[in-house]
């Protein structure tokens, strides 16, 4: 596999065997020394056109504790503001020998079209509203950790609630959560969900109060203030009493029911609750996760096998 | 008086298929033969000798954004492709909202010499959809089809007002079908394809809305009107059902209408990006249905060239548009399953009767006719190759795919602007 563009791109099997490796690297992770020759000589580029602190600090991280080479190329500081095309920016960062590139974009699809301009790995780091393919894995890693389901999640029952349609994350997590067999519903008013769901693995519903008590997974998603504008809803208020997660809501959840989100959350809209009272709660978890998760990915792609083992001397 | 004659080729008009030579002289059709000879003889072993093409919807870029096509490299394109009269879509820059552009558009035309470029008036000043044009000046210059292509005429009482004004004129109106307010920031069909990739879509229902609309105020006020561009199957419901009441409904497809889908665009490719967007299946199959049946009364390109650095933008920054001069003919032939003579009714007569050009183009090829003629082989199968474009831009969604059927000969106004497929001019 060359690319990382997108959860359909990596199958079942790949999905699984990322999982698998992504334990190997978070007891890597675990060590006084968490860093591993595992990349050394690789040149991994950020490229983040659209401003993401976390997923670009995670992915550096994971890059740095593998001994790649890192650097970031973020359109604030870049000749992009000067009117070059995407294209010549492609092509003149990888003609300095670039062996992956992590990208963030706020148009869906420019991975795709990136992968078209150079020889280098594409890593989707998020875009647009069409995928974010590590976010799901380390989704998926931490549903696997948390309720230990190595062996998949026949049988889980997983609610994604809130803004399907404006959401990279939902459109890789519903494939990922699929693929491992998991049942998924989601949870929107219909003006939050994408025109047609044909072909999609999943349920869904109009209210929060139809799952709260039956899922073993909630995951919230963030809800952007700007679509008030958009007359998606008629007002946050009404978002949280139909959508959010409230304490009185937190108390029906059952005791095993894991508690997820992306990030940023939006307190007091979709997040009703303060989280660190939530015993379900994975949101730490995640991000610690992400770091793991994005250091198999790098390997996947961009080792050759061994590495994993010694001192980065 | 020197004499071109066409040897060898099978013509192929409103009255059906005929053997026979073609002479030409002074820009006219002298005699149709057997074993004819002039001073130049044009190989027409196992083509088709037609009326030339007439394009209704064509984007030549100039005045404005010559560094997308000119008049002249757009002309010449259209000459590679049959065509002897093209339509020129007003959204230049400046527009055609004024005599000046108008005229200056018709002059290159006429200084490319490769065919008749007609220049379409804007129904609105600036297609602002504000106020309306100087219709009636510009109708008197010489103007048939009006239209804000590229954006719809949104205000019905403006819509309503140009159609009465306009009634009077001999001028048709022709709509670009699309209800703007349900289009904000979209990019492609919506539908499952733009569900799954995370794109905003373009619902058929903003085309229909209008097609609906215009037909009504059309009935109202007496006027025709021309839909550009359909490519909803209810659309071409729509216009069937005016056709059958009576009412002066013409339209139009374009070819990339019924040989592509949104599924084109799963690999974010801003070549397959046009606007009105690439459908369904269902209504692939429904416009060539109304191609068949005569709801829809010309295939028009919307050639729509862009340079490739703008194409190479992100999918949802990317204009909308592709080339389609070149390829027409031979998408028809390939792919709309109809006889080669409706093909060329699609192609020439019918469009050359809404631009109001009937007596100089897509007459039948008989002693008197002005001599604009297109000469192509049915069979010829080749692939579509950027390399081989006349257009200054590259962007065809079609290039390596294999096609049949191609132009050999193009006689504009008695002179072969296209001679074995290469630009004389």
């Amino acid at each position: 596999m060359k690319h990382l563009r997108s959860i359909a791109e990596l199958g079942p099997d790949g999905l699984r065997q990322l999982l698998e490796l992504t334990d190997h690297m978070a007891e890597i992770n675990r060590r006084p020394v968490p860093k591993v020759p595992a990349l050394r000589g690789k040149t991994v580029v950020s490229l983040f056109f659209e401003d993401s602190t976390r997923t670009r600090l995670s992915f550096e991280t994971a890059a740095k504790r593998l001994s790649a080479d890192t650097m970031t190329f973020s359109v604030s500081t870049s000749s992009v503001n000067k009117g070059e095309s995407l294209r010549d920016t492609i092509e003149t960062v990888a003609a300095m020998g670039i062996d992956a590139f992590v990208v963030r974009h706020q148009s869906s699809g420019v991975p795709w079209q990136i992968s078209r301009w150079t020889e280098a790995s594409i890593i989707n780091a998020g875009d647009g509203w069409h995928e974010h393919p590590t976010q799901a894995l380390l989704d998926c890693y931490t549903i696997r950790t948390a309720l230990n389901r190595t062996e998949g999640f026949d049988g889980l029952h997983i609610a994604i609630v809130g803004d399907i349609k404006h959401s990279r994350v939902a459109r890789s997590d519903v494939w990922a959560f699929a693929a491992l067999g998991a049942r998924v519903t989601l949870v929107a008013p219909q003006t939050l969900l994408p025109p047609s769901l044909a072909g999609w693995p999943v349920e869904v519903v109009h209210h929060i109060d139809d799952v709260v008590e039956k899922v073993d997974v909630l995951y919230m998603l963030r809800m952007q203030r700007e679509r008030m504008h958009e007359a998606l809803v008629p007002s946050l208020r009404e978002y949280t009493a139909n959508f959010g997660l409230t304490p009185v809501r937190a108390e029906r959840l059952q005791e095993h029911t894991l508690v997820m989100h992306p990030g940023p959350m939006n307190r007091g809209v979709e997040m009703a609750v303060d989280p660190s009272e939530l015993p379900g709660s994975m949101i730490a978890q995640q991000v610690t996760n992400g770091v793991a998760v994005r250091m198999a990915v790098l390997f996947h792609l961009l080792g050759s096998g061994s590495g994993l083992a010694g001192d980065p001397a | 008086m020197s004499s071109t004659v066409i040897k060898g080729g099978t013509i192929l008009d409103r009255r059906g298929e005929q053997r026979a030579d073609v002479r030409i002289e002074g820009g006219v059709i002298t005699e149709v033969g057997a074993q004819l000879s002039g001073d130049v003889d044009l190989d027409a072993g196992g083509c088709i000798v037609s009326p030339g093409f007439v394009d209704l919807h064509v984007h030549l870029r100039e005045p404005g954004r010559e560094e997308a096509e000119t008049v002249e490299t757009g002309s010449r394109a259209a000459a590679r492709g049959g065509f002897t009269a093209i339509v020129a879509m007003p959204n230049t820059e400046p527009p055609h909202d004024s005599l000046s552009v108008i005229e200056m558009v018709r002059r290159l035309g006429e200084q490319a010499g490769m065919c008749e470029v007609l220049p379409s008036g804007c129904i609105t000043i600036g297609r602002a959809g504000e106020a309306l044009a100087p219709l009636a000046e510009l109708a008197a210059a010489g103007v048939r089809l009006f239209t804000d292509d590229g954006n719809g005429v949104q205000d019905p009482l403006l819509m309503r007002r140009a159609m009465e004004y306009g009634k009077n004129l001999g001028i048709v109106l022709a709509q670009h079908c699309e209800v703007s307010r349900l289009t904000e920031g979209a990019v492609m069909h919506e539908g499952g394809c733009c569900s799954r990739l995370g794109v905003p879509g373009w619902p058929s229902v903003a085309e229909e809305l209008m097609v609906f609309r215009d037909i009504e105020l059309s009935r109202l006020t007496g006027a025709p009107i021309h839909f550009l561009h359909l490519s909803t199957a209810k659309s071409v419901d729509l216009v069937r059902g005016a056709k059958a009441e009576g009412l002066q409904v013409t339209a139009e497809a374009a070819p990339h209408h019924f040989t592509l889908t949104d599924e084109s665009l799963s690999g974010f490719d801003p070549l397959f990006k046009v606007n009105p967007p690439l459908r369904e299946n269902a209504d692939v199959a429904a416009v060539k249905r109304g191609l068949a049946d005569g709801t829809i009364d010309a295939i028009a390109t919307d050639h729509a060239p862009h340079p490739p650095e703008t194409k190479e933008m992100p999918l949802d920054q990317a204009p909308p548009g592709m080339l389609g001069l070149e390829t027409a003919l031979a998408l028809s032939i390939s792919e709309l399953g109809v006889d080669l003579q409706q093909v060329v009714a699609l192609l020439s007569w019918q469009p050359a009767a809404i631009a109001g050009v009937a007596d100089r183009h897509g007459r039948d090829i008989e002693v008197g006719a002005p001599a604009n003629i297109a000469v192509f082989d049915p069979d010829l199968t080749w692939t579509v190759s950027t390399a081989g474009l006349a257009s200054k831009s590259r962007n065809t969604p079609y290039a390596g795919r294999s096609v049949r059927g191609k132009v050999r000969h193009t006689l504009f106004d008695g002179v072969a602007t296209v001679i074995d497929g290469e630009a004389r001019r």
